[in-house]
């Protein structure tokens, strides 16, 4: 394969303005897209097959699925304002996998669970902050949250231009 | 589904995985070595689901739910597809490192649908 010729197309491509994610920030925008797919298929199959046994459970699942896929995509589209919708759905996914976590620990009874099994029948991905999902949906708004601010759509040319830099010539 | 089938994907899954992960982190760009090892995990699971299309027929069922068993199937099945037209397009370390994320995603979901197949209702 010709990896010079398009390692050098890709640089080019990063120069360009719109390009709101870049480097290891990929990595990042990818298990998020796992994550979204494993919340949405996990919340549909429930929702449709036994909706009824923990309909709190299952609604939040869908929820946190939605939640998911729309951080998804603000860390991909670029501009200002999907910047803002990145903070506020990863800052919600945080606080949902503390308090959702805590409630399926302590309390399973207040989301209509029937066990703590975090590999359950009604397990969602942020019972048990998110055991059934190896902690990443714990871990993995923190990481969020530190690359945003570290990420501003301001300073985005000067970041984009170093670690592309990187990326490419390795 | 047959066990040692599902042990040896799960297997393979992770080498591939920590393989793309071990390569990516060092700098490497996806190569021949980390697409195949990515293809050889697609491979395996065209395999599996012909398999579970099969085995009901032959009176090897699943204990658990066929339904939510074909829905970690499809999407493990799309994952190393998403991953390899990504390191396709773009050619550097991080697309590596995300190809070894997919194998180790397929790996998880390998196991998880063993237990619905085995466990899950029996």
């Amino acid at each position: 394969m010709s990896h010079h010729t398009l390692s050098a197309r890709e640089h080019t491509d990063d120069h360009g303005p719109r390009r709101r994610i870049s480097g290891v920030g990929r990595v990042l925008v990818f298990v998020y897209g796992v994550l979204a797919l494993a919340a949405t298929g996990r919340s549909v199959f429930q929702i449709i097959d036994r909706f009824h046994e923990a309909p709190v459970a299952f609604a939040l699942s869908a929820l946190s699925a939605v939640v998911y896929i729309v951080a998804t995509i603000a860390l991909v589209a670029p501009g200002r304002s999907w910047y803002r919708v990145a903070w506020v759905t990863i800052s919600f996914e945080l606080a949902g996998v503390l308090v959702i976590g805590a409630l399926s620990l302590f309390a399973p009874g207040t989301l209509g669970l029937h066990d703590i099994d975090p590999f359950g029948r009604d397990a969602t991905v942020w019972s048990v902050f998110g055991m059934g999902y190896l902690f990443i949906p714990l871990v993995l708004p923190i990481l969020g949250l530190f690359w945003l601010s570290r990420h501003h759509p301001g300073e985005q040319a000067a970041a984009e231009q170093t670690e592309t830099g990187d990326g490419a010539r390795s | 589904m047959i066990e040692w089938f599902v042990a040896l994907q799960v297997g393979v899954a992770v080498i591939a995985g920590v393989l793309c992960l071990v390569l990516g982190l060092a700098g490497r760009v996806p190569g021949d070595v980390t697409m195949g090892a990515v293809a050889l995990v697609e491979l395996l699971l065209i395999v599996q689901l012909v398999m579970a299309i099969v085995a009901p027929a032959v009176g090897n069922s699943p204990s658990g739910s066929l339904a939510e068993f074909y829905i970690y199937l499809i999407s493990a099945l799309l994952l190393p597809l998403a991953g390899g037209f990504w390191a396709l397009i773009e050619r550097n370390r991080w697309s590596t490192v995300i190809l070894g994320g997919v194998c180790l995603a397929i790996a998880v979901m390998v196991y998880r649908m063993g237990q619905i197949w085995f466990v899950q209702g029996a």
